[in-house]
């Protein structure tokens, strides 16, 4: 991610250091994950020391500091989806894309993780990917689905 | 200037509004223990040792004397079975992350902690921030800073800037009350060399 993109997104938010997550959040969704030369010039142009940005970097799960696939998948394992055959699911991403929960495959087509609830158990067992809902999951549906991702 | 009357320990304490607790007791020299305050710094109240009963207006609570403000005619008490207790306790959790610490043995000595009543987990620091909070409020470098929370937190220097600044000052090196910092420090400076 260039400088410029960077600083488009600090523009659109006025520049304020109290907008600093959201900042983060765009940079985030953009490029899917936060590059450390990215939180620099965050850092710099809305004065906010590293350290700072750092700490709110690594404590929230939607952020990144090492690179995500093209296509974020989520696998829910909460209860009324756990019930309804998530583990099986889960079990056909890993063995489709090679890779366990909260990896990301070398080619950097897949970022796999497990959530709690997506709040629609009518649906379970779910699964999204980039921000799609796809729901009463099959083990066929499930590498019908992943196919249509690049 | 409006002055607050009010009880520590039996004893009638005069104190300016906006003082807290802690302030005022070290004015008239009743000890309060305390881990994570200091004076150059703001309270952050992260340490809980300096934990004091308060009753105000007969309802009695616990609250941390180093950032509860002062107010007329609250009745403080530094010492009490259930503060003893609770001391107590604190120190048998950060022993259990710190145990060769001088400073936490000293005060377990007081308040009869044993440093094996935990499963030791020896991550060293016990998130007290000074070398945090120092490093931000009084240097103003940011050498140093938390990353990841709950459990996982700890702490971490940012190499470019610690590479710069900390050679010449490492004034934080002594807050720290169980050393974590220095190894943290050494263990950077090991894994980073800066870029020619
Ligand atoms: S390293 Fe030491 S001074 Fe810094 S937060 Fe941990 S215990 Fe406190
Ligand atoms: S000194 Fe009050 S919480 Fe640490």
């Amino acid at each position: 991610m260039d400088n410029a993109r960077i600083d488009k997104i600090i523009e659109k938010h006025h520049g304020e250091a109290s907008s600093l997550i959201q900042v983060l959040l765009d940079i985030q969704s953009e490029h899917h994950w936060l590059p450390k030369a990215a939180l620099k010039r965050v850092s710099e142009k809305l004065r906010v020391p590293l350290t700072q940005i750092q700490h709110i970097a690594t404590f929230y799960k939607a952020f990144s500091l090492v690179p995500k696939g093209r296509h974020e998948v989520h696998v829910c394992v909460g209860t009324a989806c756990h019930v309804r055959g998530a583990s099986r699911i889960l079990d056909t991403l890993q063995e489709l894309t090679g890779i366990k929960p909260g990896e990301t495959d070398l080619e950097l087509k897949f970022s796999l993780e497990t959530v709690n609830c997506l709040g629609c158990c009518a649906l379970g067992p779910v699964l999204e990917i980039d921000g799609k809902t796809h729901g009463k999951m099959t083990t066929a549906e499930t590498a019908d689905v992943l196919k249509n991702y690049q | 200037m409006s002055e607050i009357i009010f009880e520590i320990d039996g004893k009638e304490v005069k104190a300016k509004a906006g003082m807290t607790i802690l302030e005022a007791a070290r004015s008239v020299g009743i000890k309060i223990p305390t881990l994570c305050h200091h004076e150059a710094l703001e309270p952050f109240g992260s340490c809980r040792l300096c934990t004091v009963e308060v009753d105000v207006r007969s309802w009695t609570s616990l609250v941390a004397s180093c950032v509860y403000p002062v107010a007329q005619n609250i009745v403080v008490r530094t010492r009490s079975a259930k503060v003893d207790r609770i001391r107590k306790m604190i120190l048998e959790l950060y022993l259990a992350h710190a145990p060769d610490s001088f400073e936490l043995q000293d005060m377990a000595q007081e308040y009869g902690a044993d440093k094996n009543r935990f499963e030791k987990e020896a991550s060293f620091c016990i998130h007290c921030g000074l070398c945090v909070r120092y490093c931000n409020e009084v240097k103003q470098k940011n050498a140093v800073g938390f990353v990841d929370r709950g459990s996982r937190k700890e702490i971490c220097f940012i190499p470019e800037i610690a590479a710069q600044e900390c050679w010449d000052c490492k004034e934080c090196f002594p807050l720290c009350p169980t050393e974590a910092l220095q190894a943290a420090f050494v263990l950077s400076q090991a894994l980073y060399t800066p870029q020619k």
